[in-house]
């Protein structure tokens, strides 16, 4: 199982092309099976879905929005466990969370209650790589890979110890700050993905930060891919599902397969 | 000032289980500076030396320990009451401040942040901003900004910009996410005031370590006086840091109790109170893991205090660790508990306290000591701040009856 994310997005770039991966907030209404099949079938890599959190402290507004509706409707860690593996995909899911929500379920159970429902990787913003080894060693026994934040100023010692945890991808951070769209890619996102390049031969994408599918297409020319958070749970606040799933077909258009 | 080399937290930021950095990795190469800085200056001579110096002409340290001779009758015990609200600005917050921002100026910072619940803090963290010329940009939670008024308005005349946090609660808790939020985008040129001994390392150590200074001076003059120390040591906890920095001093002498009191709200209900310690379970919230308000699912939980600066579902690390290892006791005072410890004060010493403090009061006020007990209550600020809560809560017009 553990393969099943890396080895998505390896495919994807061996072939020469980059991966695409969308973000919606679990529990958030609209973000059913039907939506994470659309998403696939709009050419979604893999796919993230996040577990809400009460305190997002990584996610700017759009996210916290989310998070805040989702929590309102009651949405509970299995609520989103169920709906994964209600929509079998024919993609990867990856799970971000905050890392209270593992440690009050149990860090064990927490991954094996994941890789039951066919998660396939974790993401855990708050869980930097030398707090993490109890989520490794969990990850590794549930098989699910354990994904990991690189970010702007992470030293080279540290993205040595990244590069040797993670797997899956690396999901390198573009800019300083929280989740969110700017108005340009930052020049900081290249600079993660080239000081990480020589230290792992693992998939590197870029987050944080990327709104449109021109700047998806710009983080395209040095990263291995791209994950799109806020600008596809946008539409989903304004009650339009379908918008989102267009607006990641114009990704996957900008992103080269 | 002796100050004794303290054994925790390890290289970690551990305190047992306790502690550590549960943040995102963008700020962690802000919080490795941070610690390196803290260990080149915690012994540096001149470091310690303007330190000093500004806690002596600037906040009027030592602060006075007085004799609360009527409450001392009242209740059976020998109280002394360590007066923080006299320092400049009113209340302990200002000793950590200044010691944040001038760590902040060596570190090359040119922006400052904080979060508020109270806005002790916010006032303090804008005060020492306002002295070394550095902008401040001060969260506070909506509902705060209303029930704390006069703090709001000082901290704007200090020059500190304020912004409303309207997520979340809108308390204490959410301005800290924001500041963190501010701090993930601002970090290589901002330094982060973070105003109790909670956070991620080496946030806990360092604020105990600028707060240590009240436990130590407490010490040296109830020797001068009583010619021996305490039989209990009494502070409030929210986040805890006035309880942390007059226990430090005191952790080493197994036979004084250390007895922190947590805000108890209105019930021991969901969303009625503030006791993480007393009725929390171990959880990670704002970069550390400690006793956390929390629901099974790991959300954590509402909050109700009536004095702002406890309103807070975490504490501090070391809080956690010293309640395991039992080598403190965690109680909790209600909101009628904290009026009726405010009033005490009031009545009975001339002394107008913070409402977080008069949970501490409010705690004696039910006898819970031995009789003849000799003790010390961190009086943590003043309550100017506090004087519409406790009319409105006691019912007592706004405009005094002829």
């Amino acid at each position: 199982m553990t393969g099943d994310l890396e080895v998505a997005l390896r495919k994807r770039r061996d072939a020469g092309g980059r991966a695409f991966v969308p973000y919606v907030t679990g529990g958030l209404d609209g973000v059913d099976a039907d939506l994470l099949r659309g998403l696939a079938a709009a050419g979604a890599d893999a796919i993230e879905v996040g577990i809400p959190f009460s305190d997002p402290v990584m996610d700017g507004g759009v996210i916290q929005e989310a998070s805040r509706r989702a929590l309102e409707a009651g949405t509970r860690p299995e609520d989103v466990l169920r709906t994964i593996h209600g929509a079998s995909v024919d993609v990867p899911v990856a799970v971000m969370t905050y890392f209270n929500p593992v440690l009050r379920h149990g860090v064990r159970a927490f991954l094996d209650d994941a890789a039951d429902a066919g998660v396939a990787g974790v993401i855990v913003p708050d869980l930097p790589v030398d707090e993490a080894d109890d989520v490794a060693a969990a990850c590794r026994s549930a098989g699910v890979a354990p994904v990991f934040l690189a970010a702007p100023g992470t030293s080279p010692q540290r993205l040595r110890a990244i590069a040797g945890v993670a797997a899956g991808f690396v999901y390198c951070v573009a800019t300083y700050g929280v989740t969110g769209e700017r108005e340009a890619l930052s020049g900081t996102a290249a600079q993660v993905v080239e000081a990480l390049r020589p230290l792992t031969d693992l998939p590197l994408l870029v987050g944080v930060g990327i709104g449109t599918p021109e700047q998806a297409a710009e983080a395209c020319r040095f990263a291995d891919g791209v994950v799109v958070g806020s600008a596809l749970v946008r539409p989903l606040l304004g009650g339009d599902p379908d918008a989102a799933v267009r607006l990641a077909g114009a990704f996957r258009d900008a992103v080269p397969s | 000032m002796s100050v004794t080399a303290p054994t925790l937290p390890d290289a970690r930021g551990r305190f047992g289980r306790f502690g550590g950095r549960y943040v995102p990795e963008i700020l962690i190469p802000a919080l490795d500076e941070l610690a390196i800085a803290w260990s080149d200056l915690r012994d540096d001579a001149a470091f310690r030396g303007e330190l000093d110096a500004l806690l002596r002409d600037y906040v009027g340290r030592p602060s006075p320990l007085t004799f609360a001779s009527r409450l001392s009758d009242a209740l059976g015990y020998r109280i002394w009451l360590k007066r923080e609200d006299l320092n400049h600005t009113g209340a302990h917050k200002i000793n950590n401040t200044l010691g944040q921002v001038l760590l902040a100026r060596r570190l090359g910072k040119r922006r400052i942040i904080a979060e508020t619940g109270a806005g002790m803090h916010g006032v303090a963290t804008a005060t020492a901003s306002a002295l070394f010329g550095l902008p401040c940009v001060v969260y506070m939670g909506e509902e705060d900004t209303v029930r704390q008024a006069p703090n709001v308005a000082r901290m704007q005349l200090l020059g500190a910009e304020v912004v409303t946090v309207t997520s979340g609660s809108r308390t204490l808790k959410d301005a800290m996410n924001e500041a963190m939020r501010d701090w993930a985008a601002s970090v290589r040129e901002t330094h982060y005031v973070i105003g109790s001994v909670a956070g991620p390392h080496p946030f806990p150590v360092l604020v105990r370590e600028f707060q240590r200074v009240i436990g130590e001076e407490t010490r040296s003059q109830l020797r001068d006086v009583e010619g021996r120390d305490p039989d209990a040591v009494v502070a409030c906890v929210g986040g805890g840091s006035n309880a942390m920095g007059i226990f430090a001093a005191f952790v080493g002498a197994p036979d004084v109790r250390l007895i922190g009191v947590e805000a108890g709200g209105r019930g021991d209900g969901p969303g009625e109170h503030c006791r993480s310690l007393t009725l929390g379970e171990p959880g990670v919230l704002h970069g550390s893991l400690s006793y956390l308000l929390q629901d099974e699912d790991g959300q954590v939980l509402p909050t109700h205090s009536i004095s702002a600066g406890l309103d807070y579902p975490g504490v501090g690390p070391e809080h956690s660790y010293l309640k395991e290892s039992g080598r403190a006791e965690y109680v909790a005072a209600t909101d009628a508990q904290a009026l009726e410890g405010f009033q005490a004060l009031a009545r009975n010493e001339g002394i107008l306290p913070a409402l977080e403090p008069a949970h501490a009061i409010g705690w004696l006020l039910t006898r819970p000591l031995p009789d003849g007990s000799l003790v010390v209550v961190n009086v943590s600020g003043r309550g100017d701040k506090d004087l519409e809560t406790v009319r409105t809560a006691l019912g007592v017009d706004a405009v005094a009856t002829p």
